[in-house]
């Protein structure tokens, strides 16, 4: 038993099903990632879960060579807050999508994040629906012509950083699918932070939604596209990182400077502060391509997971109630003898 | 006199006796009714306390509106609590009301129809304003014009009595009315020779923090009682004696079908060896399980309160996977929600219990009155091929025994089970002989450890149940899931044999269980005749009478009462067979009835009723004897 356990590696987490995402998806980089991930995190592989719900990404635990559960439409934040209940030593993964997470599962996204279930909740952004063949999605930019809106979506996109923020989660982050210098460690952190770690990746669908995310991932227009946040350090961007952020305090908005053109210093830019929740909110709503979009850890401020005051509070009534005793239960209150 | 046998005998043919002085009443049925604000739960269940302890047989039917606190006056406000109480075997809240406690014309106007004739009504006078009465839609005083004239009146100025009786603790007024029903209590078990020191404990402990309102209340319920004792009251209206119901000795407690649930809940856990996760969402008449599970912390159950239906039943699924049993409670609305979940666990073969205590439907209907309209939910309401064991309660409590039966068969077959209550078996109460645990078999759950020749896929060849590895077991990992599997390894299959062969051993495993669940008996009667009136559920109670009757009268029919509703006891249909007719009294428009036909192509009849109330007696007894003569 106190043998050091062999490390484990990619092929160890990879199971033997033969992946099934078209050619090209950016669901295969993320798989590659997540499994090159696992075996350097501190978690034993059987105490490994994966739970999903419906759509092309939710095939995502059958690749898995650890316990997953594929439900149903839009409950994997319900099962897997019933798993962790069940047993809170599990590490448990929800994987999701735009459709499934925020469209019929909206609701139950809003309260395992609001309830802090301690959970790693990856949610693949594609903007469309895949596995039911190009159908605009909750998060589908305006006008997005697709087989149900021929003539172009009218309705306002969700932004899924903002609803997690608004949900009260407490761990908010973005990446992008095929950056694994840049997911792997924000999956990380996800996976250190104890609560609800909600996750958006950025992911190209190139039968439906091809491309919609070159603006952020072309290595020629990313400098300038992308803002990418670290926790203390001021807010740049651009080629030369002459770009940058500041907070115009009279009218309370973000605005973008140049310092080479615009007379400011490095001082005059915010600093990211993950733990701000207000600087959160601003920068969830920064989009292309007025600003640069922020990938990384937008929100980290850890609080008690919901399975800790959950077993607390019953620690607690056992111990003042004591052991259970279901004879003596039946016989509480008023009995009576008939001889 | 002859010797009164027949507990449907009421008080009511005593009361109009007057040269009996009425010593001997084997069974009377006393109704409380009030506005949904004057305490009448309260008053009836220490009524229901005090007469369980004096050692009567009983059944209570609490009745109340939808609305939490309507307008004081109005006929929809109306809350109703009615006992029946005797010295034989009781099984229903009785047909007819023998006494009517009314605190208000509304209370009067919308429950004198069910009063026997020559019955008793007690009312407080002073709520007889032309206001209240105008509200109550009465254009005239019916305490004065004669429309009571066939009952028995006793109208007490309540009101005034109490305020008197209470002064002394400076309460005020309003707070001084409200101890009106305790008064009321008070001369009830005056009439009725209960003891009041139950009621007056209860009253200690409940206002504990408040000794003044305590005090006020005993007081008020004193009062009451020495208002029987001393004041004139009409001829006839003297103190009447139920002798105590001759019932199995041993230790006894009165229990509603949600407490009797819970319990049962629990047993089945601590038998079965596996923590229970309780996962819902507030639903009437289904919540109370949820608020009573919610109390027992010290027990191996969590309670969940989900952000919906759909979450409620999927968390639980979730903390099945992960190795507890996941349960899930609600009424038919909130079921035909966790539908598509039920299925998911039917599909991945996962223990589940969902119970469904059914309310008047469809859509909101009828919340707090009772049916049995979600049979054809519980059997075939989900997409596919998604068959599951269905078991029914028949009193309150054996809310308690079929909950332990629900968990055995979850947890050794691997399936959801629907368990079907209903409002009424919820929220009444009955007299409980106590179960020793210690005498139940257990059957503790052995979960997968070996790793050699795993497959999510392997079955028990003789029970057909999936494997159970929980995550957590090492070497053991393994992905489950909606989609189709495969039947050697469980991995994903969209191959057409294969689907066929899954569809068959699910269907299989259920139809087998049937293997192991106990045969079908007959309750009372015959096992074979002219008539068997066929029931399930909560209508136990008024088709045991309604039979018991009629045999006594030397008609040739037997009760039977079917508890596993899917799969059928296998000896079922021979069983039936064997009978020249079939009855089959159901609150709905015909479900089960329809079930026999099918299964067993008998030509059963029906017995139908969606009033929102219980089956009377008598409608049992009028059925079967025109049955019967039917088929002379």
């Amino acid at each position: 038993m106190n043998a050091p356990e062999q490390k484990l590696t990619l092929k160890d987490f990879a199971s033997d099903q033969e992946v099934r995402w078209c050619p090209g998806c950016g669901d295969y980089a993320i798989l590659k990632t997540i499994q090159k991930l696992l075996p350097e995190l501190d978690t034993a592989k059987e105490n490994t879960v994966f739970i999903s719900g419906i759509g092309c990404s939710s095939r995502f635990p059958y690749y898995m060579n650890t316990y997953g559960f594929h439900t149903i439409h839009g409950r994997a934040p319900s099962v897997a807050t019933g798993v962790k209940l069940a047993n809170p030593e599990l590490d448990v993964w929800v994987i999701t999508g735009d459709g499934d997470g925020l469209s019929i599962g909206g609701n139950h996204m809003l309260h395992v994040l609001r309830r802090n279930v301690d959970l790693q909740i990856l949610l693949f952004n594609n903007e469309i629906y895949g596995l039911t063949k190009g159908q605009y999605s909750p998060t589908s930019r305006i006008g997005t012509r697709s087989p149900s809106t021929p003539d172009g979506s009218v309705d306002m996109p969700l932004r899924p950083c903002t609803f997690a923020i608004g949900a009260g989660a407490r761990f908010v982050a973005r990446s992008i699918d095929t950056e694994a210098k840049h997911l792997s460690p924000v999956l990380k952190r996800a996976h250190e932070h104890v609560g609800a770690s909600f996750v958006e990746i950025y992911q190209n669908c190139p039968v439906y939604n091809d491309g919609i995310f070159d603006y952020i991932k072309d290595k020629k227009t990313a400098a300038e596209t992308r803002l990418v946040l670290e926790h203390g350090k001021p807010l740049t961007f651009g080629k030369d990182d002459e770009m940058g952020i500041r907070l115009n305090a009279r009218e309370l908005k973000l605005e973008i400077v140049n310092m080479d053109r615009d007379g400011v210093s490095i001082d005059d830019l915010l600093v990211h502060d993950e733990t701000n929740k207000v600087l959160a909110q601003m920068l969830a709503e920064l989009k292309s391509p007025e600003f640069p979009e922020p990938i990384g850890i937008l929100y980290c401020n850890p609080a008690n997971a919901y399975h800790t005051d959950f077993y607390d509070q019953r620690d607690a009534v056992r111990k003042k109630k004591g052991p259970g005793d279901l004879n003596a239960l039946l016989r509480s209150g008023h009995t009576w003898t008939v001889s | 006199m002859d010797k009164r046998v027949d507990n449907t005998m009421s008080v009511v043919e005593d009361l109009s006796d007057l040269d009996l002085r009425a010593k001997a009443v084997s069974g009377v049925a006393i109704r409380f009714t009030g506005d949904s604000g004057d305490g009448m739960q309260l008053t009836g269940s220490s009524f229901t306390e005090a007469t369980a302890i004096y050692g009567n047989d009983l059944a209570t039917f609490p009745d109340f509106p939808a609305e939490i606190r309507a307008p004081a006056g109005s006929t929809f406000g109306v809350s109703a609590f009615q006992i029946y109480f005797g010295s034989e075997d009781v099984t229903t809240a009785g047909d007819q009301v023998d006494v009517l406690v009314a605190m208000n014309p509304a209370a009067l106007i919308t429950n004198v129809k069910d009063l026997a004739v020559g019955g008793l009504i007690i009312v407080d006078s002073d709520a007889f304003t032309s206001r209240n009465l105008t509200r109550a839609g009465y254009k005239s005083n019916p305490l004065e014009d004669g429309s009571l004239d066939a009952y028995r009146l006793l109208a007490i100025d309540i009101t005034k009595q109490v305020v008197e009786v209470v002064k002394p603790h400076g309460l005020s007024h309003k707070f001084a009315v409200r101890c009106k029903n305790m008064w009321t209590l008070g001369l009830t078990m005056w009439l009725f020779d209960r003891s009041r020191d139950a009621a007056i404990n209860g009253l200690r402990a409940k206002f504990a923090s408040k000794p003044e309102i305590a005090e006020a209340n005993v007081d008020a319920l004193n009062a009451g009682h020495t208002y029987g004792e001393t004041a004139e009251l009409p001829t006839g209206i003297e103190v009447y004696k139920i002798p105590p119901a001759d019932v199995t000795p041993g230790l006894y407690r009165n229990t509603t079908g949600t407490e009797a649930m819970a319990y049962g809940l629990i047993a089945g856990g601590q038998l079965a060896e596996l923590p229970i996760v309780f996962a819902s969402y507030p639903i009437t008449p289904a919540s109370g399980l949820l608020h009573t599970l919610s109390n027992q912390k010290q027990f191996d159950v969590i309670t969940f309160q989900a952000e919906d239906e759909i979450a409620a039943v999927c968390t639980a699924i979730g903390a099945s996977f992960a190795g507890s049993l996941g349960v899930t409670s609600s009424s038919g609305p909130g079921i035909s929600l966790k539908g598509e979940a039920i299925s998911l666990a039917c599909a991945t073969e996962l223990p589940l219990i969902v119970i469904n205590t059914q309310r008047g439907g469809p859509s909101t209907g009828l919340p707090t009155k009772t049916e049995q309209s979600d049979l054809n939910q519980a059997l075939f309401g989900r997409h596919a091929d998604t068959t599951l064991p269905v078991i029914s309660a028949s009193t309150s409590s054996d809310c308690f025994d079929v909950a332990i039966e629900a968990v055995r068969i979850a947890t050794q077959f691997r399936t959801p089970v629907l368990i079907l209550s209903d409002g009424y078996l919820a929220n009444a109460s009955q007299p409980w002989r106590i179960p020793d645990f210690n005498d139940i078999e257990p059957f503790a759950v052995k979960f997968e450890v070996e790793a050699a020749g795993f497959s999510p896929a392997n079955r028990d060849p003789e029970t057909l149940a999936r494997v159970w590895a929980k995550p957590g077991t090492k070497g053991l990992e393994h992905r489950i899931g909606g989609i189709e599997r495969d039947f050697e390894t469980g991995d994903i299959s969209y191959d057409s044999d294969n689907h066929q062969k899954m569809t068959d051993i699910r269907k299989a495993k259920i139809d087998g269980i049937a293997k192991y669940i106990p045969a079908q008996d007959v309750v009372i009667g015959n096992d074979s005749g002219k008539l068997a009136v066929v029931g399930w559920g909560s209508t136990h109670g008024a088709i045991y009478q309604g039979v018991k009757r009629c045999r006594a009268e030397g008609l040739d029919v037997s009760h039977i009462h079917v508890r596993y509703l899917w799969p059928l006891p296998l000896n079922l249909g021979e069983l039936l067979s064997r009978f020249d007719s079939l009855l089959v009294p159901e609150m709905n428009t015909g479900q089960f009835v329809e079930v026999i036909r099918s299964r067993f192509l008998i030509d059963a009849q029906r017995l139908n009723k969606v009033s929102g109330q219980p089956f009377k007696i008598r409608e049992i007894e009028e059925a079967i004897k025109a049955q019967l003569e039917s088929h002379k």
